[in-house]
């Protein structure tokens, strides 16, 4: 390996720009290259700048350039953004199958869009490839100029070379100026400023807010900890997503924990604005109809006790009682149960009479839980009278074949078989009841059922949540947003002022940004000093363009 | 309640005001002779800063006085968001005009958020209550900062604006000439909306349709604006309203598409006119305005409101966005359209800062780019609410 051995004597590593000693540029490139870029990174060699020859060279080179970086970053906006022309698969219908979907609804721009998989772009291979080489380009970038970059900040000499300091931005040379007590001065006026100000042989340097050089850095070491947060989910045992649909006055095991846990929902209440409430509110409520202002399920959580059978609701204990709300989820152990959703009455029971035909009188009456019906007894009713249930059809759909079929176990269309017993017909009679439907099948009977009432109730949808990821995301977050904070409301200033044998003053400045706001900071130092304040050589270059302005506001920059 | 509510519209309004009476001396400002490097001190800028103050305060009142009669922070919907977004336009404009006291800065910003507050003054502007998913604390905090952090940002716009103003060469045309002129006509067309809005709607304007949406159910339609198109299957049913029977498809929200027709049609319009009484382009009007603009200042205002805009946007937009969906929604992230472009907005605003910190791009690219970092924080303002339908589209 070569090494460039400035002509200071010391012995920079192959592929530096600026001597890590004085400051001399060491290559004609870097000479041509605006200071600015030579700077970014201390004139310090990189691996990427350096090493071009075996694979791995090449895979470094290409992730460690900021200009890949960018690339990565447009695409992976771009097709972000085509994942939001039309709904993504998990936001459309989900008894609709997806391939239909897209295309009945958005004709063949849908089609195509379903045809490139753009309809699960995010969960696509290709966009987790994209993510995957930002994260790759993250890592490899930082570290071809991170590491550099300390190595560089950590052992600056005070001393610079002249063509250093002359290749600034921001610099001056003072004829005659060079005194100890100038130089006392401006020590003196940067160390008020916060500056910490180094003087060796006639040579000052004065830095104020290296850390903020680490900002990027800090920023992408949390960027990366998200992104491994966000790999985690997929780890079995990190992440639970179920849905819990459970009945008011019912106990249900909740799904993901394991059988531990179990709910009571004592009750779903939906709240709406009414006018009145507030009478700000009213005009709105009149324009757009009911609004909804609380969805609420109130809850007993329990847990199952360790001798406990698996699957039975028997021996638990009550561990929590609250209100679940939108917003303010039950947490238990991992986990949090949201409101999500509901259906509101669903049947629960039927109440029914058993009439005699002849005086239309009920002798009696019952009441049906549709979801536990007595289909092994009897509903006794008074003297004598009772009713059997000898079939029950909860989703009732019609006959086949004579025989009476129900298409789910949900009481959407309860229909019921009952056989109704009577001092006249201690065997019963058959009678075939359903919503709005009454058939006696095997002849004509004396006795019959009607309707006398309904009970329902809501359901509630809870999601049951557990993501163990979380606290990786919000420790990748919160270094994600200090890095950022730090890179961005800090500036690192460093300002070189040196004397030569002749009483000559040099100063230079250097900012990674925010020049203005360096310019403003050295000001007091530099007039203390009894110095006019340094040329910005970027601000003279473009005052060229504006001399006529220049010469009538009567102002001409000279240097005594 | 009723009373402090229509206090705090006035208050509103009486800021409306003040922001044009002060555009107009921090015009005066840079128009006068004495004041060649457009900064530091000057009568008519001290005069224009007061007055920006003093309506700010006035703004500042509107938003807590409606806090405190609807008993929530104002920014639950359209309306109160982009009001919001404009008082904070007007915040960052003010902190960004103390740190480099850039008079024409003045000119530019104060008149977009004049504009911004017209436009959502076209949005139902009633007190509306809070549905459950917004009942909680994070709507103010994430609300606020998303705000707080694209309106830096959009200073950011402003800056640019007004480099490319001076920095492109009219007389030779070309690409950029044209696009520059495409963002002015851009603004025309906000004004064209903003214009046959109140016009229409101060006569008093509306008919409804009865029309068979995509579901295939039957449903009324408002219109606020004379009918060009006419919803699928649409039905007109007040007598004498105008209609020209043009069905649209039922996807296509057809009174929204109306207004948007109109819109165009009276800023192109606007547009033309402007184009025929001066004979020239829109961009070369303003620059007599920028003449004296300090391109070298301008270019680092920028960079500076995107430094301290793009942390609060990231807080904002995605952690505090993070942490509430997490709450509210059971997820952190579930790729709902106003999520991806607020990702969008950080990344676009991520390669703006990789382009400036590693590849050198300054000054004209960097305003280039300032620009189309509004046109995307726009998107997400207005049309993913309006035209993508989510989680997010309330009001």
């Amino acid at each position: 390996m070569s090494k460039l051995i400035c002509k200071c004597g010391h012995v920079n590593p192959e592929g530096s720009e600026l001597c890590q000693a004085c400051g001399r540029t060491l290559t004609e490139e870097a000479a041509k290259r605006k200071t600015n870029d030579v700077m970014r990174y201390e004139g310090m060699a990189r691996r990427s700048q350096t090493y071009h020859t075996s694979i791995i060279d090449k895979v470094w080179n290409f992730f460690s350039s900021v200009k890949v970086g960018v690339w990565l970053i447009v695409i992976t906006l771009v097709a972000s953004a085509i994942g939001t022309i039309f709904p993504q698969e998990f936001f459309i219908p989900q008894n609709i199958p997806a391939v239909e979907y897209y295309e009945d609804r958005y004709g063949i721009a849908g089609k195509i869009y379903y045809v490139l998989g753009f309809h699960d772009l995010y969960g696509s291979w290709w966009y987790m490839l994209l993510v995957a080489a930002i994260g790759t380009s993250i890592i490899i970038a930082s570290l071809d100029r991170g590491v550099p970059l300390y190595k560089a900040l950590k052992k600056q000499r005070v001393e610079r070379h002249d063509s250093f300091l002359k290749r600034q931005r921001i610099y001056s040379a003072y004829e005659a100026k060079g005194s100890q007590d100038t130089l006392n001065r401006l020590s003196e006026g940067l160390k008020k400023r916060r500056y910490k100000v180094r003087v060796e042989n006639g040579s000052l340097l004065a830095e104020k807010n290296q850390f903020s050089r680490w900002g990027p850095y800090i920023n992408h070491t949390g960027l990366i900890i998200f992104l491994i947060g966000a790999m985690l989910r997929f780890v079995p045992g990190m992440y639970v997503d179920e849905m819990l649909w459970i009945r008011e006055g019912e106990t249900e095991i909740i799904p993901g924990t394991g059988q531990e846990y179990l709910l009571k929902n004592e009750g779903f209440t939906l709240e709406t604005y009414q006018e009145g409430d507030s009478e700000v509110f009213d005009e709105t409520i009149q324009r757009t109809g009911a609004i909804a202002k609380n969805f609420q399920t109130d809850a007993i959580l329990y847990k199952k006790d360790d001798n406990a059978i698996a699957g039975s609701t028997d021996n638990i204990t009550e561990v929590d009682h609250h209100a679940i709300q939108v917003n303010v989820p039950m947490k238990f152990d991992q986990f949090a149960l949201y409101q999500t959703d509901y259906i509101e009455d669903e049947l629960y029971k039927m109440s029914f009479t058993m009439d005699s035909k002849e005086t239309g009188e009920p002798v009696g009456s019952f009441t049906v839980d549709l979801f536990n019906p007595n289909t092994s007894g009897l509903y006794e009713l008074n003297d004598g009278y009772a009713v059997e249930i000898s079939g029950y059809y909860p989703d009732f759909s019609g006959f086949d074949d004579g025989e009476p079929q129900s298409v789910s176990p949900l009481p959407n269309n309860p229909a019921f078989l009952f056989n109704m017993i009577s001092p006249e017909h201690p065997d019963g009679e058959v009678a075939f009841v359903a919503i709005q439907q009454n058939l006696e099948p095997l002849g004509e009977n004396d006795y019959e059922i009607s309707f006398n009432g309904i009970e329902t109730r809501d359901i509630s949808g809870l999601t049951v949540r557990k993501d163990l990821t979380l606290w990786i995301l919000a420790l990748g977050g919160t270094i994600f947003m200090f890095g950022v904070i730090v890179g961005s409301y800090w500036n690192h200033r460093r300002i070189w002022i040196k004397t030569d044998a002749d009483s000559n003053l040099y100063a230079a400045g250097h900012t990674n940004k925010n020049w203005y706001g360096l310019k403003k900071d050295i000001a007091p130092a530099f007039e203390y000093a009894g110095l006019d304040q340094p040329d910005d050589h970027q601000e003279l270059k473009e005052s060229k363009g504006n001399a006529k302005e220049e010469d009538e506001s009567g102002t001409t920059r000279e240097h005594k | 309640m009723a009373q402090l509510a229509s206090i705090s519209s006035t208050l509103l309004y009486i800021a409306f005001l003040l922001y044009l009476v002060a555009t107009v001396f921090f015009a005066g400002s840079i128009k006068s002779k004495k004041h060649t490097n457009q900064t530091g001190k000057n009568r008519w800028a001290t005069i224009g800063i007061t007055i920006t103050l003093i309506g700010f305060a006035s703004q500042l009142g509107y938003f807590f006085a409606r806090w405190i009669a609807a008993g929530h922070a104002p920014v639950s919907n359209l309306f109160e968001f982009i009001t919001f977004f404009a008082m904070m336009l007007v915040a960052a404009f003010i902190i960004i005009y103390f740190i480099y006291r850039l008079h024409i800065l003045g000119v530019f910003a104060l008149p977009v958020a004049l504009l911004t507050i017209a436009y959502a003054s076209m949005f139902p502007r009633d007190v509306s209550p809070l549905i459950p998913a917004l009942q909680s604390d994070w709507l103010a905090i994430h609300v606020s900062t998303v705000a707080a952090g694209e309106a830096i940002l959009s200073v950011s716009f402003v800056a640019g604006l007004i480099f490319l103003l001076k920095d492109i060469d009219l007389s030779k045309g070309g690409k950029q000439v044209f696009w520059l002129e495409s963002v002015l006509f851009g603004i025309i067309l906000v004004v064209g909306f903003v214009l046959s809005a109140t016009v229409f709607s101060v006569a008093g304007y509306e008919s409804e349709f009865t029309f068979v949406n995509a579901e295939d159910a039957e449903t009324v339609v408002h219109y606020s604006m004379p009918a060009l198109v006419t919803p699928n299957e649409g039905e007109l049913l007040t007598e004498g309203a105008f209609s020209t029977g043009l069905e649209m498809h039922p996807l296509v929200n057809a009174p929204r598409l109306n207004t948007v027709i109109w819109s165009i049609g009276v800023g192109v319009i606007l547009y033309l006119l402007i184009r025929l009484i001066s004979r020239r382009k829109v961009a070369a009007l303003f620059q007599p305005l920028v003449k004296k603009a300090n391109l070298d200042m301008l270019d680092e205002v920028g960079y500076r409101s995107v430094l301290i805009g793009f942390p609060v946007f990231t807080l904002g937009g995605l952690i505090f966005a993070m942490i509430w969906a997490q709450i509210a929604w059971t997820r952190f992230w579930g790729w709902d359209p106003k999520e991806v472009w607020a990702l969008i907005t950080f990344l676009f605003y991520a390669a703006f800062l990789h382009l400036r910190l590693s590849r050198g791009w300054e000054g004209n690219r960097s305003a280039w780019l300032a620009v189309i970092g509004f046109v995307i924080i726009m998107f997400n303002l207005v049309a993913v609410n309006l035209i993508i339908a989510g989680l997010h589209s309330y009001a």
